[in-house]
């Protein structure tokens, strides 16, 4: 089974969310959330590498919350589910650990 | 696995109020997991997360008070919520016992907050199903 890794800081100022890509896999989540919803943009640092990621079957999620008070709704990036709390609680029982970043 | 069944969960919460969202991201993520019917072992706060336990802060009146949240959250479903000692008494977290043996004026930690030793965390890792970690 897989790692769900979530990651809370925006990659134009941290580097988590490059950290973690290096040792995600292919069958690993992803779960962007706070500043780390940043990642999620078109533009942002990573964000070819999570379409590759997303294009070999890994799964990358962001908290609608976080998006949302950022105004990012209109901006995410292609195959980046967004999710709520309640999914996130799912989330981190379909994985068999939770690896957070930051 | 079976998704339907109930996990026990522990959270530790590494960051101050204010200084990130993370301890406001774990409640909503306590709240999310206690609605769905799972059980929450502890909150374990560590690092600068202790400062959740000031019963000191008093923030305005229109915002969301995160430690009562916890505090309400603590006697609606009996969590264990619990505080490591060595990182609350160098930030200046005391309860009245911890006061008395430092010999200092005043203690300030919050009702539903228990102060207690790193092996609470250890504890919390061994019985729980998952333990998630919300970072600074």
């Amino acid at each position: 089974m897989s790692t769900l890794h979530t990651i809370n800081k925006s990659p134009y100022a941290h580097n988590a969310l490059s950290s973690c890509l290096k040792v995600c896999a292919m069958n690993d989540g992803i779960l962007l959330l706070e500043d780390g919803v940043f990642g999620a943009l078109i533009s942002a640092p990573g964000a070819q590498e999570l379409q590759i990621l997303i294009k070999h079957g890994a799964n990358v999620f962001a908290l609608v919350n976080d998006i949302k008070a950022r105004g990012l709704e209109e901006k995410v990036a292609p195959d980046i589910k967004l999710i709520d709390y309640n999914t996130f609680v799912q989330l981190t029982l379909d994985h068999r650990c939770v690896q957070s970043w930051y | 696995m079976d998704h339907a069944s109930i996990m026990i969960f522990s959270l530790a919460i590494y960051s101050a109020p204010y200084s990130s969202q993370a301890s406001y991201t774990a409640y909503q993520f306590a709240v999310a997991l206690l609605s769905q019917g799972h059980s929450l072992h502890r909150v374990f706060f560590y690092q600068d997360g202790v400062h959740n336990a000031t019963n000191l802060a008093a923030p305005p009146q229109d915002e969301f008070d995160l430690q009562k949240a916890w505090q309400q959250l603590a006697k609606d479903y009996q969590l264990d919520l619990v505080v490591c000692i060595a990182a609350a008494l160098r930030r200046g977290i005391l309860n009245e016992g911890e006061a008395k043996r430092y010999d200092k004026a005043s203690h300030n930690c919050a009702e539903e907050f228990t102060i207690s030793g790193l092996g609470q965390l250890v504890e919390a890792a061994a019985v729980s199903d998952k333990l998630i970690s919300f970072g600074y």
